[in-house]
C-alpha cells in the first residue's frame, strides 16, 4: 500500500535521513526546533541543540557564517523563513555563496549549501514582504542551483540531493505545498537536478509550470480538456540546471508554449524559458509564446486583494485559448 | 541585572559608561616569552612583506596591472597574528596588502604569479587579487568590504562542529567595523562562543574618508562590550604587543572561552592603493603622516633583536638583501608564467 504524506513531513523525513546519514549535516535558522513551517519541529529532541541551531534574526550574517562552515567541511542546511529575504542576504548568497570556489579556483574550495527558502510565495495574506516568489532574481546568478519541488515525492527526493551537492542549492518551499498530500515510498530514493516531470500528457500546448502555479495549471488543464484542447504540463522541477531535452520533446509534438509561473511576469522566469526556445527551437512553434505571470505590482496586503495579482486558473485557461487557433 | 521592580520609592535608571583599563607589561619579559626563532622568523617576515610591497610598486610603475594596497608601515599587524598560528588554523583576510599572505606561509612567486593572473598562481589564475589557499588555511580574500567578517565567525562554527581545536582569524579595516557585517559576525560569534579573534587595523582612514567622520566611537575595540567578547587596543606597529595579545586570544579561543576583538593602532605610510595620489596633504595632514613613520614597525623589532643579540648590521642587511632577491625571483616567475587558457575561465563554478 502506497503512504501519502505532506510535503512539510516529506521534508523533515528527508533532513532526518542526511542527518543520520551524515553527521556534518546541520541546521540553521529562526526558530527552527519549533519550526513555523512545520518541518524542522523537534529535531534537536533526535539531533540535539547543537546540531539544530536558533539563529538570530541576521539573516545576511548566518548565511556568511553557514558560507564559512561549509568551506572547512560541514554541511549546513539553513532555513529563511520567507524566501523574500533571499533578497536581504543576497549578498551573502550571490557575491559570496556562489562565486566562492570559482574565486578561489576551484581545487579544495567548495560551499555545499542549501538554503531552504521557505515560506515562498503568495496565497495567505501575508503583504508584500512575504508573499513574493523569487526564483527570477536567483536563476541569473553563475554558481546557484534552483530547485524548487511541487509534490511531497519531489520535496524529499530533491531535497536529499540537494544536501548532498557540494554547491549552494536555493531549494524554494511554496507556503500552500506544506500541507499537500502525495504518495511518498518509504523506501531510500533521490531525485538528480535537471530533470523535469511530466505532470500531464497532451498534444495541443507544452505548459510549463512549476511549484504551486504547476497545481493551478493542472487544474486549468481539466477544465481545458473539457472543450477539447489537452495540455501537456512540463514541471522542471530545478530551474537550473534545466532539463531543456524534455521541454523541446513536448514542444516538437504540440508546437506552442505557455509559461505560468506566480512571480512576476516581467523579468521572469517565463522570458528566460522563451527566450532558449525562440533561440533554439522556433521552427517548431507555431503561435506565439505565451507567459502568464503576477502583475507589475507588488503583492497586496490582504488575502483578497493578492488574489488579482498572481495567476488564476481562469488566467491560465484564457492564456491556452489565446495559443489555439 | 534586575532592572524591573513594579513600584516602591526608588526608581532606578542604568546609564552606560566605557570602562578601559589599562595594563602594564615589562617589554623585556614580554620579548623573553618568545622563542629565538619565533622572533626571527617574525622579523624576516616584517622585511619579505616590505619587499614584497616595494616589489608591487616598481612593477605597477612598469606599467603591469595588480590589485594592490600597499601595507608599508602596517606590516607588524598580521605578521605579529599569523605568527601566534599553527600551520592548521585558518585566517580569512581582506584587501589591505599582503602581510598576512606572507605570514600564513604564502610564496611570493606563486603570489605575484596569481596577482598577475597566470595559471603559476595559487588560484590558477581566476581569482587575482580574490586569491586563497585552501593547504594554508588562507580562505578566501572578498571583494566585497565586510563580507567576509560572518563568514569567518562560520569558519569558527564550523571548527566547533567538527571538534577541532582550530582557530580563524579574522582581518579588516576601520572602515569595514561600519558594516552590518561586522555587527552580525561579532553577535554570532559570540552567542555561540566561537574560536574567532576579530582583528582589527584601525588606520583611521577608509580610502580617503577619516573614521572620525564615520565612525561612531574613537576606539573600534569599544565595540567588544556591545558584543560581550573579551576587547582590546594596543599598538599596531609593535608586533610583541600584538604577538601577546593574539597569542592570549588564541588560547581562549581553543579553550572554548570564545571571539576576541583586537583593535591595533597603525598607519599606512602610503596611499589606500596606487591611483590614490593625495594621501599625503590632501585628504591627510602631512605632520601627521610623518610622525607616523616614525614609528617604524621594522625598526622597533630590529632594536628589540639588537638588544638580545639576535640581529646585527650585518644580519639585517643579509636578511634585506635576500628579501630583494627572492622579490625578484618572484617577479621574473610570474611574468615569465602563462596565463590560463581561455576554456579555463570556464571551469570551477561547480564542484562535484
Amino acid at each position: 500500500m502506497d503512504r501519502e504524506i505532506t510535503f512539510a513531513v516529506a521534508l523533515r523525513e528527508a533532513i532526518s535521513e542526511e542527518m543520520r546519514r551524515d553527521k556534518n549535516v546541520f541546521l540553521l535558522g529562526e526558530d527552527i526546533r519549533y519550526s513555523v513551517w512545520g518541518v524542522t519541529g523537534g529535531l534537536n529532541k533526535e539531533f540535539g541543540d547543537d546540531r539544530v541551531l536558533h539563529t538570530p534574526i541576521s539573516e545576511n550574517g548566518f548565511i556568511s557564517a553557514a558560507i564559512g562552515a561549509a568551506l572547512i567541511g560541514t554541511k549546513p542546511i539553513v532555513e529563511l523563513m520567507y524566501s523574500d529575504f533571499l533578497i536581504l542576504a543576497a549578498d551573502s548568497v550571490i557575491n559570496e555563496a556562489a562565486k566562492y570556489r570559482y574565486m578561489c579556483g576551484g581545487g579544495k574550495f567548495k560551499v555545499p549549501l542549501t538554503i531552504r527558502a521557505a515560506g515562498a510565495g503568495t496565497g495567505t495574506g501575508s503583504g508584500l514582504h512575504h508573499s513574493q516568489s523569487v526564483e527570477a532574481t536567483f536563476i541569473h546568478y553563475p554558481g546557484l542551483k534552483i530547485v524548487i519541488p511541487s509534490t511531497p515525492y519531489d520535496a524529499k527526493g530533491l531535497l536529499k540531493t540537494a544536501i548532498r551537492d557540494n554547491n549552494p542549492v536555493i531549494f524554494f518551499e511554496h507556503k500552500l505545498l506544506y500541507g499537500k498530500r502525495g504518495v511518498v515510498p518509504k523506501e531510500e530514493y533521490t531525485i538528480p537536478f535537471g530533470k523535469a516531470a511530466i505532470r500531464r500528457k497532451g498534444k495541443d500546448i507544452t505548459v510549463v509550470s512549476w511549484s504551486y502555479a504547476c497545481h493551478k495549471v493542472l487544474e486549468a488543464a481539466e477544465r481545458l480538456s473539457q472543450e477539447n484542447i489537452e495540455i501537456e504540463v512540463i514541471d522542471p522541477r530545478t530551474l537550473f540546471p534545466f532539463d531543456k531535452e524534455t521541454l523541446f520533446q513536448s514542444i516538437k509534438k504540440t508546437n506552442r508554449l505557455v509559461i505560468v509561473e506566480d512571480g512576476v511576469k516581467r523579468g521572469g522566469v517565463g522570458s528566460e524559458i522563451a527566450g532558449i526556445v525562440a533561440e533554439e527551437i522556433i521552427a517548431e512553434i507555431d503561435a506565439p509564446i505565451k507567459r502568464v505571470g503576477a502583475k507589475d505590482v507588488p503583492i497586496p496586503g490582504s488575502r483578497y486583494g493578492e488574489k488579482f495579482i498572481v495567476p488564476s486558473v481562469e488566467d491560465i485557461v484564457k492564456a491556452c485559448k489565446e495559443v489555439i487557433f | 541585572m534586575k532592572v524591573c521592580f513594579h513600584g516602591g520609592s526608588e526608581i532606578e535608571i542604568f546609564r552606560i559608561k566605557e570602562k578601559i583599563d589599562k595594563v602594564k607589561y615589562s617589554r623585556d619579559d614580554l620579548v623573553s616569552k618568545i622563542s629565538p626563532e619565533k622572533l626571527l622568523f617574525m622579523y624576516k617576515n616584517m622585511i619579505r612583506t616590505r619587499a614584497f610591497d616595494n616589489k608591487l610598486k616598481a612593477m605597477l610603475n612598469k606599467g603591469f596591472s595588480i590589485s594592490e594596497h600597499s601595507t608599508l608601515g602596517q606590516e607588524a599587524g598580521p605578521i605579529g597574528a599569523c605568527g601566534a598560528l599553527e600551520p592548521s588554523d585558518y585566517i580569512m583576510p581582506y584587501h589591505r596588502g599582503w602581510a598576512w599572505a606572507i605570514g600564513k606561509g604564502m610564496d611570493p612567486k606563486y603570489l605575484l604569479a596569481e596577482l598577475l593572473g597566470k595559471r603559476t598562481g595559487y588560484c590558477k589564475g581566476k581569482a587575482a587579487a580574490h586569491l586563497g589557499s585552501y593547504e594554508l588555511g588562507i580562505l578566501g580574500r572578498s571583494g566585497v568590504q565586510s563580507a567576509h567578517i560572518p563568514i569567518g565567525t562560520g569558519v569558527g562554527l564550523g571548527i566547533k562542529r567538527l571538534g577541532k581545536n582550530n582557530v580563524c582569524i579574522v582581518f579588516f579595516g576601520d572602515g569595514a567595523s561600519n558594516n552590518g557585517n561586522f555587527h552580525e559576525g561579532l553577535n554570532l560569534a559570540s552567542i555561540w562562543k566561537l574560536p574567532v579573534i576579530f582583528f582589527c587595523e584601525n588606520n583611521s582612514y577608509a580610502l580617503f574618508s577619516s573614521a572620525k567622520d564615520t565612525t561612531s566611537v574613537a576606539n573600534i575595540g569599544s565595540r567588544a562590550v556591545g558584543y560581550d567578547m573579551e576587547g582590546y587596543i594596543i599598538d599596531g606597529n609593535d608586533i610583541i604587543s600584538i604577538y601577546h595579545t593574539t597569542s592570549k586570544a588564541i588560547a581562549r579561543a581553543r579553550a572554548g572561552e570564545g571571539p576576541t576583538l583586537i583593535e591595533t593602532k597603525t598607519y599606512r605610510w602610503d596611499g589606500h592603493n596606487a591611483i590614490d595620489k593625495i594621501h599625503y596633504g590632501g585628504y591627510r595632514p602631512k605632520e601627521e603622516v610623518d610622525s607616523w613613520k616614525e614609528k617604524c614597525p621594522i625598526r622597533l623589532l630590529e632594536k628589540d633583536l639588537i638588544n638580545i643579540n639576535l640581529l646585527d648590521k650585518v644580519k639585517i642587511e643579509e636578511i634585506k638583501l635576500k628579501a630583494e632577491k627572492e622579490m625578484d625571483i618572484a617577479e621574473k616567475f610570474a611574468v615569465e608564467s602563462e596565463y590560463p587558457a581561455k576554456e579555463e575561465y570556464l571551469t570551477d563554478v561547480f564542484a562535484c
